[in-house]
């Protein structure tokens, strides 16, 4: 088990910059999850880590030494690939004794660790099939054995999950987060899916074309974005972003209606924000509170428990979050209060946050 | 899934297969059953008349001395071509998988030869080698080398080995990159981080998913060194010096032109043809199940 550290690290493809320098301490045994869309840089990060990329710039540590120029074999990592990258000639047995054999490791050993994978995944009866005879979610476990028995100080997972279908993704998400508070090995997890990401990890590294946007846990991820990218890619449905001028502790929408703004943003200069907030911190409006203001729901999707309302609030699209049981459904017209505390204004220039 | 076509008309489909079986009974078959027929009969000296003596021309050709020689020498060619060709054309084929820039020239350049038809090919490299004058014929006489592949047999194998490689290799080559680049680059990075040096993961990882490919060109190799090397032979070596590079081929062609013995050569077609059809069987049967992975 190791800490890994990230300083500076850059990755340019000649004169295209993927990566601008993403800097990260990550503890011993903990859980990091690199989340963003396509093409954000978050593999070339990981496979960075990995050795499979060369670095540009900055430096990557694995334990207590500086891993740029050492070969991914002797970086002391194992990888769970996209594809399982299973070795198709081989048993699983084979497979999952792969990198023990190219070490010289004694028969018994091996057996032993292999053993120990196998009851850990529930591989045991299919250590002599070969891969082209198990199911996508067998195969993803004989990946994961194959990282497992190594024993090795880091675990990298490059979107493991991508290829099963729903419902085994869920299953094996849960998995995958046993067997880290099992093994307690420093893990690198690689998704776009931002379920997977606030589910499985301690800290979340929200990456947007090549800059980390946030890191930091879920829940301060969620319910403190530092950007209004993050804010929209992190949540399902994603925070409302709404436009709004502030005048003396006041945030004033574009169609007039003036929110009191909460203790810790009443400081804010005078000028042009975006209010952002979460679907779920909208509430109806008790008799004698007053509504803030009324939405003019559109269309409303029950989803069990929870129905969402889209709709316009001052000429913006947004979307509430309220209890099936408040009994709105489509073109009604909810009038609604704000949660204050919960609300953020952002730059509308660069999408900053505003402290 | 497997897709078919459905006919509307009963007799579209044996119109359209037609074609591909007249040329197959008219150019394939009549002349293997002519060559069977011609086997067991012996034509008089001037071709007019000829007359059923059974087995007696494979008899003849199993007491001849020559006709050993010329199963050895094509074993020995077969094999140098065989093992070479591949050799050479998987190294390239690695080399050129590994190549960032310049890969379409690269990979142009080796398909060349394969344009080139075997005698024009034979002829080239006899310009090459030609006693004297040739390039390669004057280095080694720079470094001593007392060069003829006229007088010298051993010279002479090496020469057709060398013609009848450099046509092969491009063929060699297209089903060696073609196979490489159907690896999954992951598995080759699994293997890195699982430990393997890039000679370790050749051996363990490329080679095994190759084998398939390699199995095919084997049969492909030899059956080409076997009966396409005619042309290579005929224009460098022309079976000499000493019948030493005589291949079968080139023996059943010199035995039914030039010494007219119509009968020996044929038996020598039909025992190519055993052989030709040995090599499919195995092919298909053996290989096609034992190989895969």
């Amino acid at each position: 088990m190791a800490k890994v550290s990230l300083q500076g690290v850059k990755k340019n493809y000649g004169s295209i910059r993927v990566i601008h320098g993403v800097d990260i301490e990550i503890k011993d045994g903990e859980f990091i999850v690199i989340v963003g869309p396509s093409g954000c840089g978050k593999s070339t990060l990981l496979r960075m880590i990995a050795g499979l990329e060369a670095i540009t710039e900055g430096s990557i540590g694995i334990g207590d030494r500086v891993v740029n120029d050492i070969e991914p074999r002797d970086r002391d990592i194992a990888m769970v690939f996209q594809n399982y990258a299973l070795y198709p000639h081989m048993s699983v047995f084979e497979n999952i004794s792969y990198g023990l054999r190219i070490r010289g490791m004694s028969k018994a050993d091996i057996q032993k660790r292999v053993d120990r994978a196998a009851d850990i995944l529930q591989l045991q009866p299919y250590l002599q099939r070969r891969p082209r005879e198990l199911s996508g979610g067998q195969r993803q476990r004989v990946a994961m054995g194959r990282a497992i028995v190594r024993e090795p100080s880091v675990f990298l997972f490059d979107e493991p999950l991508s290829n099963l279908d729903a419902k085994l993704r869920v299953q094996m998400r849960l998995e995958i987060k046993r067997l880290h508070q099992q093994l307690g090995v420093t893990s690198i997890y690689v998704t776009h899916d931002q379920v997977e990401a606030m589910t499985l990890a301690d800290r979340l590294i929200v990456m947007n074309q090549g800059r980390a946007e946030q890191i930091g846990s879920p829940a301060e991820v969620y319910s403190n974005p530092a950007t209004t990218y993050v804010g929209g890619f992190i949540g399902s449905p994603p925070m409302n972003f709404v436009p709004c001028k502030v005048e003396a502790g006041q945030a004033v929408l574009d169609d007039g209606t003036s929110l009191a703004l909460p203790e810790r943003l009443r400081g804010t200069p005078a000028g042009a924000y975006i209010l952002g907030i979460r679907p779920e911190n909208m509430h109806v409006a008790q008799p004698g509170q007053g509504a803030q203001f009324t939405l003019a729901v559109d269309v409303a999707e029950e989803l069990g428990a929870d129905t969402l309302l889209h709709g316009k609030i001052a000429g913006t699209d947004v979307v509430v979050r309220l209890p099936s049981t408040a009994g709105f459904h489509d073109n009604s017209r909810p009038s609604l209060v704000a949660d204050m505390a919960q609300v953020h204004l952002y730059d509308r220039e660069s999408g900053r946050n505003i402290h | 899934m497997e897709k078919r076509v459905v006919f509307q008309n009963r007799f579209l489909p044996y119109l359209l297969v037609a074609p591909q079986i007249a040329i197959t009974l008219v150019f394939f078959f009549w002349p293997a059953s002519q060559a069977v027929v011609q086997s067991v009969l012996r034509e008089d000296a001037f071709g007019t008349t000829s007359y059923f003596v059974g087995l007696e021309n494979f008899q003849l050709l199993f007491e001849d001395e020559y006709y050993a020689n010329s199963f050895k020498v094509t074993a020995l060619f077969s094999t140098l071509v065989a093992v070479l060709g591949l050799s050479i054309s998987l190294l390239l084929a690695v080399t050129a998988d590994r190549l960032i820039r310049g890969t379409m020239v690269y990979k142009t350049l080796l398909i060349w030869p394969y344009a080139v038809a075997p005698a024009v090919a034979g002829a080239l490299w006899g310009f090459v080698f030609l006693p004297g004058p040739g390039v390669f014929a004057w280095l080694l006489g720079q470094m001593g080398v007392n060069w003829n592949f006229h007088l010298n047999g051993n010279q002479a194998m090496f020469v057709i080995v060398v013609a009848a490689t450099w046509k092969q290799i491009s063929y060699n080559f297209l089903f060696f990159l073609a196979g490489l680049q159907a690896i999954p680059k992951s598995l080759i990075e699994a293997a890195a981080i699982d430990g393997a040096g890039p000679f370790r993961r050749f051996w363990t990882i490329v080679f095994p998913l190759l084998s398939p490919t390699l199995f095919f060109l084997i049969v492909v190799n030899v059956v080409y060194a076997f009966f396409e090397t005619f042309g290579v032979v005929h224009s460098l070596t022309r079976g000499g010096p000493a019948k030493s590079t005589e291949i079968l081929v080139y023996k059943v062609w010199y035995d039914g032109f030039e010494a007219q013995d119509l009968g020996g050569s044929a038996a020598q077609s039909v025992i190519l043809m055993a052989i030709v059809i040995g090599l499919t069987v195995v092919q298909f049967r053996y290989i096609e199940r034992k190989v895969h992975y």
